[in-house]
């Protein structure tokens, strides 16, 4: 299927993008040059029909809405504003009005419908045409029970992003991060989760005991974090569902800074014995540590590569904070960073070609680079940003960033060229975001 | 913490003399007054006061024959210095005097470090306070250590004083 005009927009962008490590050098000042004008209406419905969600011609409209978002804060498309839409009929709905469209300016046309079934759960339907050429160019269905009809929407998104740009989906996912509030003195930290786009936000913890850094395993109903519980600070594995957690590792030491690997087999984690921290692995069903770091150095910051072979961590046996890659067994460690600048919490990009960090000198900035530690570039200018997590496509990286004196903490994201920075909202403050992998 | 009301004494004098990367000398500290008034900010305890007497072998007694519960570090360092020697050292003398109390020895970091590394550099701290204490003759088993990294600091601002106040070990006693 031919694209030819709108391809030539994306392409444009997308060069930029490009896992090629010279390209990552161009220097992206300003925004996007040209976002896709794409048309989004409301999606129709065969009948309309009550549902614990809504009826399905409001849903239709509040699909629309979230594709809308969805495309809207990835940067990379400019979705016409409700007044240069029209209403969809049903009929229309995978023929369109091309005349119209044409007119409108939009390139691209999303259109669909939902549709109540005889078991109770929904259809949603999702067109992608292509106006100029007046063809349509993908199309897809997604069966979910009411409770999920966002996700339906997210996959829509996901279609279209994916068709029209060659990237990985990645808008139907979810972030674990920790909410905060309070005085900068006695900060309450909790763990919530959220889709990525901010709704079904709840929280997972009480405010009670001080809750770090959390990590989704692979199955996304698991995760791992550290808490201050019994003022005995430890990493421990959560059941989302159920509630409950469990110690990783009985050790009279603190443990931190805990990751899954791919596989979700095992977790990397700090432990500080005696003054010293290094690097260890447990099977994530528990049992014997084994030890993978023994530098006097700290070693901390632990992830893995998308295919569990290698780790990155950071460490400062040099005497300053910088990367290393090792293999996941603890063997072969080397030196990644030597940009003159000190670098911490590296996570491995899920695409498996880049490396972001948090750079420290004179403030925090996020970065990334290649495996190798080539091309290094720094992606945001706040004052602290720090803690980068990858989307699951490895294209945007959430972060959070800190206010100087307030010492308030907000989560943000930007495209790993350096664009389209923007606040994540949340219902308080937010650090420590770790973005999930795409849920099914 | 009782020992911020020293704190606030200091920081006029903390704010003239810091250097990036240095440690301030700050004066020989008087020993604190039995009655103390709370600090400003929500985690200062209650005063612990019976007017002019202190319970022997209580936190307050502690501060007052040590002068104080905290010893500083340079920016990324956790060596102890004849500074902290000197206050671990009246640490050391008044646990040897109560050898039944047990004590948590925190480490804490300023906020210009990432989350991870500063838990690392909080539990160097302690540790260091801790092993100085052992060399002083108090049982091992008697301290435990716990890092805060930078989620607990003293001081709110950013700035050299602020993260002076907050590159700290606190041995904290049972009250």
């Amino acid at each position: 299927m031919r694209l030819p005009l709108a391809l030539s927009y994306l392409a444009a962008m997308l060069v930029l993008a490009a896992p090629a490590r010279a390209q990552l050098e161009v220097d992206i000042t300003g925004g996007i040059a040209q976002p896709m004008p794409i048309a989004i209406p409301g999606m129709s419905t065969p009948s309309v029909a009550n549902t614990p969600a809504g009826d399905t011609a409001s849903l239709g409209q509040r699909v629309a809405d979230i594709v809308t978002n969805d495309l809207k804060n990835s940067g990379l498309f400019n979705p016409l504003p409700k007044s240069a839409l029209q209403t969809v009929s049903q009929s229309q709905s995978n023929a369109p009005d091309y005349m119209f469209w044409t007119q409108s300016g939009a390139q691209a046309l999303v259109q669909g419908f939902v549709q109540l079934n005889g078991d109770g759960s929904l259809t949603v339907a999702c067109y992608l045409f292509d106006v100029l050429a007046k063809t349509e160019l993908t199309r897809n269905g997604f069966i979910v029970q009411p409770a999920q009809w966002r996700q339906a929407a997210h996959k829509c998104s996901d279609m279209v992003y994916t068709r029209l740009t060659g990237e990985g989906p990645y808008f139907n996912s979810r972030v674990v991060y920790v909410s905060e509030t309070g005085p900068k003195t006695n900060r309450t930290k909790r763990l919530a989760i959220m889709d990525q786009d901010g709704a079904n936000h709840r929280f997972i913890t009480n405010g009670q005991t001080i809750v770090l850094t959390p990590r989704f395993a692979p199955d996304r109903q698991t995760l791992v974090y550290m808490s201050y519980t019994n003022n005995r600070p430890r990493i421990y594995v959560y059941d989302v569902g159920s509630g409950s957690q469990r110690l990783v590792v009985d050790q009279p030491n603190m443990t931190f800074a805990p990751r899954f690997s791919p596989d979700g087999r095992s977790i990397v984690f700090s432990m500080a014995v005696g003054g010293n921290t290094d690097l260890y692995r447990v099977s994530a069903s528990g049992g014997r540590a084994e030890r993978l770091t023994t530098s006097p150095g700290i070693d901390t910051g632990a992830s893995y590569s998308p295919d569990g072979s290698k780790i990155v961590f950071e460490s400062d046996r040099s005497g300053t904070q910088q990367l290393y890659v090792m293999n996941a067994d603890g063997s072969n460690q080397n030196r990644i960073s030597f940009g003159g600048g000190r670098y911490a919490t590296p996570v491995w990009s899920p695409r498996g070609d880049l490396i972001a960090f948090t750079r420290i000198g004179g403030g925090f900035a996020v970065g990334i680079m290649g495996i190798d530690g080539s091309g290094e570039k720094v992606l945001t200018n706040g004052w602290q940003d720090e803690g980068p997590s990858w989307s699951p496509n490895g294209r945007v990286i959430m972060f959070f960033r800190t206010g100087q004196d307030s010492g308030k903490a907000d989560l943000w994201s930007v495209d790993l060229t350096g664009v389209n920075e923007r606040p994540v909202p949340t219902p308080l403050d937010g650090s420590d975001p770790a973005w999930g992998p795409l849920l099914p | 913490m009782a020992h911020l009301t020293m704190r606030i004494a200091l920081v006029s004098a903390l704010a003239l003399s810091v250097a990036a990367c240095s440690k301030k000398k700050v004066e020989e500290l008087p020993p604190a007054p039995a009655t103390t008034a709370p600090a400003a900010t929500p985690e200062a305890p209650p005063p612990a006061t019976t007017g002019t007497t202190t319970v022997p072998g209580s936190r307050a007694d502690f501060l007052e024959q040590a002068g104080t519960d905290t010893i500083h570090f340079g920016t990324d360092l956790y060596d102890i210095d004849a500074e902290s020697q000197g206050i671990l050292t009246r640490q050391a003398a008044w646990l040897t005097k109560y050898p039944n109390t047990a004590a948590t020895i925190e480490g804490h970091a300023d906020e210009r470090g990432t989350r991870e590394y500063n838990l690392a550099l909080g539990d160097r701290r302690a540790n260091a306070a801790k092993n100085f204490l052992v060399n002083a003759g108090i049982s091992a088993s008697r301290l435990s250590v716990i890092s805060y990294g930078k989620e607990r600091p003293v001081a709110t601002g950013s700035d050299e004083a602020s993260w002076a106040q907050n590159r700290r070990a606190v041995t904290v006693v049972p009250n």
